[in-house]
């Protein structure tokens, strides 16, 4: 505050990360822990007599739910992409009539539960036979980040200076041009951060996943690490190393691009 | 028509061009869904007239029962507090971290990017682990308590503890994006109105009490209401540990909804689709306060 440094204060932050992040060492401790000692008592702290059973088992069983979770999330951020982009320029530099109703029916969009929506998408997917397959549920997932998009996008073209719009416009270029080579190339950052949240969102849907693609041929990591608890499993071990592949993602965003994963956080809450 | 208005008017059909893709999508999307779920809700729909069509038209009835089961008090409070619950704490510890974080030290840009990964992992993640650590008998935190010379509590199994766990779960989620939006709130406070207050002998605490937190004031409205929607909807955690039982005892609005849609072998669409928009009702009423309290902090 008064930007005076004490010694304790890293110390004391540390403590408090290890303390926040301790499920997520168990989760890897766990996933390292043989069968005959899951069920040890005390629990073993470290992964002393460390296996890889559990990761082994995930490379049996789970590769094909991993492979169509990056299928459902690249398909996510493409369809994400292709429908906030040009809506976020045309908000923020085309003046639409009515622009005001749009943003807050996007801003209402996003308040509603995905469970509710997952039951009205059932109904329509039963109807046009789309239930179980991946399109149906990248369509379904894209609904959880389109609004979002659409909102960071407009929110960012708007600080792009008016003079470069207008002198492309002055040089002859339509707008499709103008949105094409000027503005999408600036909003680099606004597409890394849109991309990043779909696909992130779509890669951990469960919700979707369980209502619209529970008997699927192609189902994401999320179903398969729930079939497992489902099955009354007992293999921890395998269960956790599912789930630190499946967290493999998150980490890697945030490691790679933290910067956009808060201006993302923020972008939703503070801006508009 | 002049240069200008037939400029704006082209203008405005270039706006509409480039905004029509995302309007179908918001048309077919989210208000056909919506659409679909209120008919739900209108009529009597059976396994068969979900498919086949001809679902009699039953208007209120399946709100009035909805109201009338004895499922929906004992919902409807633990939706409540689930909800409050979460949010005292998510707020509280989140405005502790980020009163710390603001503080430059060494590692703290680092530290403080490392609170966010629980918030971005999967929630099947996230809840399958705290299940686990939870467990009756072979749990971390049973055998913590154990080494404390307390005794074990049956975290999911019992209906006491039950709504406590799922809320733990919930809380540790929610801390991450509580000190993301708080701490950013802080960046934007003037150093200089604490220091002055520092020079005229306030001490810490009086600073933050009487200076930071009416500042922050805007800041922490939103992030309670964001927080509030987001929370209304948890699903994902309560259903993965504990299925919103033992005996309903974890049961909120939103899992009732779906256990009623999705969770038994014959689907009670009809009945769960209402549960749902009562709790869009829910959802849209504090989603008005947040754009309200958001349009003011936009326009001082």
């Amino acid at each position: 505050m008064t930007g005076k440094r004490t010694w304790w204060h890293t110390p004391v932050a540390i403590g408090l990360t290890a303390v926040m992040l301790f499920p997520i060492y168990w989760m890897i401790n766990v996933s390292f822990t043989r069968g005959q000692d899951m069920r040890k008592s005390p629990p073993n702290w470290f992964p002393v007599h460390g296996t890889l059973d559990g990761y082994r088992a995930v490379l049996d069983q789970q590769l094909p739910y991993l492979g169509t979770s990056v299928v459902v999330g690249l398909g996510t951020v493409a369809l994400t992409l292709i429908l906030s982009a040009p809506a976020g320029y045309a908000m923020a530099k085309l003046r639409p009539a009515g622009g005001g109703v749009l943003s807050f029916v996007l801003l209402i969009a996003q308040m509603i539960p995905g469970v509710i929506m997952a039951m009205g998408f059932y109904a329509i997917y039963l109807a046009v036979g789309v239930v179980n397959t991946v399109p149906g549920l990248i369509l379904a997932d894209s609904t959880i980040a389109v609004p979002f998009g659409v909102l960071v996008f407009t929110a960012f073209m708007s600080g792009i200076p008016e003079e470069l719009v207008e002198a492309a416009e002055i040089d002859g270029a339509g707008y499709l041009r103008t949105f094409w080579s000027i503005v999408l190339p600036l909003s680099r950052n606004a597409i890394v951060t849109v991309s990043l949240f779909a696909f992130l969102w779509a890669w951990s849907d469960f919700v979707f996943a369980s209502t619209l693609d529970q008997g699927g041929d192609h189902q994401p990591i999320t179903l398969g690490i729930y079939h497992y608890i489902g099955n009354n499993n007992q293999e921890w071990n395998a269960i956790m190393a599912t789930a630190v592949v499946a967290s493999i993602p998150a980490t890697v965003l945030l490691l790679a691009a933290q910067r956009y994963v808060t201006a993302g956080v923020t972008a939703g809450a503070i801006k508009e | 028509m002049d240069h200008t208005t037939r400029r704006r008017a082209r203008q405005q059909w270039a706006a509409w061009a480039f905004l029509a893709p995302v309007v179908v999508y918001l048309i077919v999307f989210y208000a056909y869904p919506l659409y679909r779920n209120l008919d739900l809700s209108l009529h009597d729909y059976t396994v068969r007239s979900f498919v086949q069509g001809g679902a009699r038209f039953t208007g209120l009835d399946n709100y009035r029962a909805v109201l009338h089961d004895p499922s929906f008090a004992p919902a409807l409070l633990h939706t409540a507090v689930f909800t409050l619950t979460s949010l005292a704490f998510q707020f509280a510890i989140g405005m502790a971290l980020a009163v710390f974080f603001r503080q430059r030290f060494r590692l703290s840009g680092t530290l403080r990017a490392l609170f966010l990964v629980p918030w971005l992992l999967p929630l099947i993640v996230s809840a399958s682990t705290w299940s686990w650590m939870l467990n009756s008998d072979s749990g971390v935190v049973n055998s913590v308590l154990h080494t404390l010379g307390l005794s074990p509590i049956n975290w999911l199994t019992s209906p006491s503890w039950s709504l406590a766990s799922v809320t733990i779960a919930n809380i540790w989620i929610g801390i991450p994006f509580n000190l993301v939006l708080l701490h950013s709130g802080l960046e934007s406070i003037p150093a200089n109105i604490e220091e002055a207050a520092a020079l005229d002998g306030a001490r810490p605490w009086q600073r933050f009490w009487w200076i930071t937190f009416p500042l922050l004031r805007p800041v922490s409205a939103i992030t309670l209401l964001l927080g509030l929607i987001y929370t209304l909807k948890v699903f994902d955690i309560i259903w993965i540990m504990t299925r919103g039982g033992p005996a309903d005892s974890s049961t909120t609005l939103a899992t009732w909804s779906y256990r009623l849609g999705f969770g038994n072998l014959l689907p009670a669409f009809s009945p769960g689709a209402t549960v749902g928009n009562l709790l869009i009702v829910l959802a849209l009423i504090f989603g008005l306060i947040y754009i309200r309290a958001q349009r003011r902090q936009n326009q001082p």
